[in-house]
């Protein structure tokens, strides 16, 4: 009787599953709530939401969808309306003093004066808004649209459930919103790469096993290292100008990376690469390292993530001379090149909207350079850039035996 | 039976239909949240309540699904045999039950915590489906299975750091405990310290919300965190005027048990070196 209403969620991506309807209709037909919109809005949640960042869309389509059902069929909801929706309509309709009158007259009364009292505001702005009432008991009817906006059934018991759809107090958990430094860790995973190596220091149990029955049976305890990530990363990172609106959320990439990598060099540029990079931000830009140096010393297993705005102008990357800083005999572009070709596995995250790229025409230059792997700087971009170094991978560094 | 909180735990409709639900369905119930909102002490209060045994399972880094069945313990097996020890034949002796085993061993409807279920590596839920879902599992070493005699409420925390493959979370009802907004978290102080005063409480909760509202803070302060600064509070026995008075100096007294984070702490004592000379 939801299929509807599984749609319109699947319709705005939530990824709910047949059986995760079942579910529901179970636990709907088991009774574990009453013919109650709050009741059911919890429980439709707990059981086909599994993600706090679908909250949001979830209290969408249940909003639409319960809108579009209160117009609909009237006849779904049977008899099944709560007197308290009906308590909180007359609120709407009646003035304070008028319901304090009427309140005394009863439950009967009032809802005959209520309908009345709807029927009287409909007649002028008409259009089949039709009221069945039977004697004031059942004024229920389609098309629960009166003038005042006031739906039957639009006031889902005034419980707080109500308000959190209507609200949609989730929304900043949404998918697309900035990182936290935990959930970059998690995205930053997706990099693992294990090797036992180092200490000895994990109980074997195959290992002693084959090795005592090879022992004829005496004891003889084998143990081995533990696993460990050795996914090795080269980070650039963009420092001042234009980059400083998104020194936070760098910041917070950096140190997500920097507990998640073992083995992590980082280096700074300022706006381009060119044929130095510097390694303390502090200490100015004194002390420079070649960038001939970083091409030489660092296998091209390792994965390179660079982190900037790629906001300049164009003459930056395409020209000599172009750097802002210094003059660079040999132009960015040349220096880009020369990097990817060494680190075969490099993304760039871009702090910057994505809808602002194409309108900016370095941005455009070094996508190209690239060959399309720019992401923006949110989880989904995260994500994104580090399943591309993930599946990249594979001829340089030897995936060992999880084991 | 139904979950609607206890004397000492207040929990909010949803939270309840979720409990609810997933009890009445014989089916897991996954609780996210940020932390310090009571995750794990809900599968405590819930067995306490319904008067149903718990089993903790608390997941380590390194904790694998088998774990929580039995492990076999070869090693003193072998030792064992070595030294000639009575029963070494018996491999039952050497199989140590884990918290799923002993749950679905129980004579009545048991709660089983996991506890965190995100620290384990990527793959540990998908070990457990079966046993979730079948609510049995064979040990390989006698070739018995084992099934539950009474489907436990199994209650699944997580922290968020990894993502749980959607083949266990389509097993699961889930609920996201929400930091509690003003009035609940009342109720939570009165359940706590029931003599506890208006006045007092009023002040406590403006300066903890203030202090959540605070651009740029890393570590928020949580339930428990303000549950632990009242208690100081009491202790000390500070007064209701000496909160106030002392926040609008921006950084509050006893503050050690809100901010635990040094850059936090630091700010605060910036903000409140500014404010004072702004004043």
């Amino acid at each position: 009787m939801f299929v509807d209403f599984f749609y319109e969620l699947r319709q705005l991506k939530i990824p709910v599953t047949i059986r995760e309807y079942l579910m529901l209709l179970e636990a709907m037909e088991k009774g574990v709530c009453d013919a109650n919109v709050d009741d059911f809005y919890y429980l439709a949640r707990s059981a086909l939401v599994k993600d706090e960042r679908n909250f949001d869309r979830f209290d969408q389509a249940f909003g639409l969808y319960f809108r579009g059902l209160e117009r609909k069929s009237a006849e779904f909801f049977d008899d099944a309306i709560p007197d308290s929706w009906l308590r909180a309509l007359t609120q709407r309709v009646f003035s304070e003093e008028e319901l304090e009158k009427l309140e005394k007259l009863g439950f009967d009364e009032l809802m005959e004066e209520l309908q009345n009292r709807l029927a009287e505001q409909d007649k002028p702005h008409s259009g089949g808004n039709k009221w069945i009432g039977t004697g004031g008991t059942s004024p229920f009817g389609h098309s629960g649209q009166n003038p005042a906006g006031v739906r039957i059934g639009g006031e889902g018991g005034g419980g707080s459930a109500t308000k959190v759809w209507k609200n949609r107090e989730f929304r900043n958990l949404t998918g697309e919103v900035e990182i936290g430094t935990r959930n970059i860790k998690v995205a930053l995973r997706r990099l693992r790469k294990f090797v036992r190596e180092g200490a000895e220091d994990e109980f074997d149990l195959d290992e002693t096993i084959s090795s005592t029955a090879r022992n004829a049976g005496l004891l003889d305890v084998k143990m081995r290292a533990e696993r460990r990530n050795r996914v090795k990363v080269l980070m650039f990172i963009d420092v001042g100008g234009t980059m400083d609106p998104h020194v936070k959320v760098s910041e917070e990439l950096f140190s997500a990376s920097k507990t998640e990598f073992k083995h992590l060099e980082y280096f700074y540029f300022h706006n381009f690469l060119y044929e130095r990079v510097w390694r303390d931000n502090r200490r100015g830009r004194s002390e420079f390292l070649p960038t001939w140096e970083v091409l030489n010393t660092y296998s091209s297993d390792y994965k390179v993530i660079f982190v900037g705005d790629a906001t300049m102008s164009p003459y930056e990357v395409t020209e000599p001379g172009g750097s802002v800083e210094h003059w660079n005999d040999e132009a960015g572009a040349v220096w880009f090149q020369r990097l990817i070709e060494q680190f075969p596995d490099t993304v760039w995250l871009n702090p910057e909207s994505p809808e602002r790229w194409p309108q900016t025409m370095s941005t455009q230059l070094i996508y190209k350079l690239l060959g399309g792997r720019m992401f923006p700087m949110t989880l989904n971009g995260l994500d994104r850039a580090m399943d591309t170094l993930r599946k990249r991978n594979g001829s340089t560094l030897q995936p060992i035996r999880s084991h | 039976m139904k979950f609607t909180g206890t004397d000492t735990y207040v929990t909010t409709d949803d939270l309840n239909m979720a409990v609810n639900a997933a009890m009445t369905l014989e089916r897991p119930l996954l609780i996210k949240g940020e932390p310090g909102t009571g995750k794990t002490l809900l599968a405590i209060e819930v067995a306490q309540a319904l008067g149903m045994p718990l089993f903790e399972w608390h997941i380590k880094s390194t904790t694998k699904a088998r774990h929580g069945l039995y492990e076999y313990d070869a090693v003193s097996r072998l030792r064992d045999s070595q030294l000639g020890v009575e029963g070494v034949a018996e491999i039952r002796n050497y199989i140590d039950k884990g918290p799923l085993w002993d749950a679905f061993d129980c004579d009545q409807q048991a709660v089983v915590l996991i506890d965190e279920i995100d620290k384990a590596d990527i793959e540990f839920p998908n070990d457990l489906l079966q046993e979730l879902d079948r609510m049995e599992f064979s040990v390989y070493e006698t070739q018995e299975t084992i099934k539950a005699k009474h489907r436990p409420l199994m209650i699944i925390t997580s922290n968020n750091e990894k993502e749980l493959p959607d083949a266990f979370l389509r097993r699961c009802f889930f609920h996201y405990i929400q930091f509690p907004e003003n009035e609940t978290m009342e109720k939570i102080i009165h359940v706590h310290f029931p003599e506890i005063k208006q006045q007092f409480l009023k002040e406590a909760l403006d300066v903890f919300y203030s202090l959540r509202d605070v651009n740029g803070i890393k570590k928020k302060p949580s339930t428990s965190e303000l549950l632990d600064w009242i208690k100081l509070l009491l202790v000390e026995d500070i007064d209701a005027d000496a909160i106030k008075a002392d926040s609008s100096k921006a950084i509050p007294q006893l503050y050690g048990a809100l901010l635990k984070n040094e850059q936090d702490v630091h700010m605060f004592e910036r903000l409140a070196f500014l404010s004072r000379r702004q004043g």
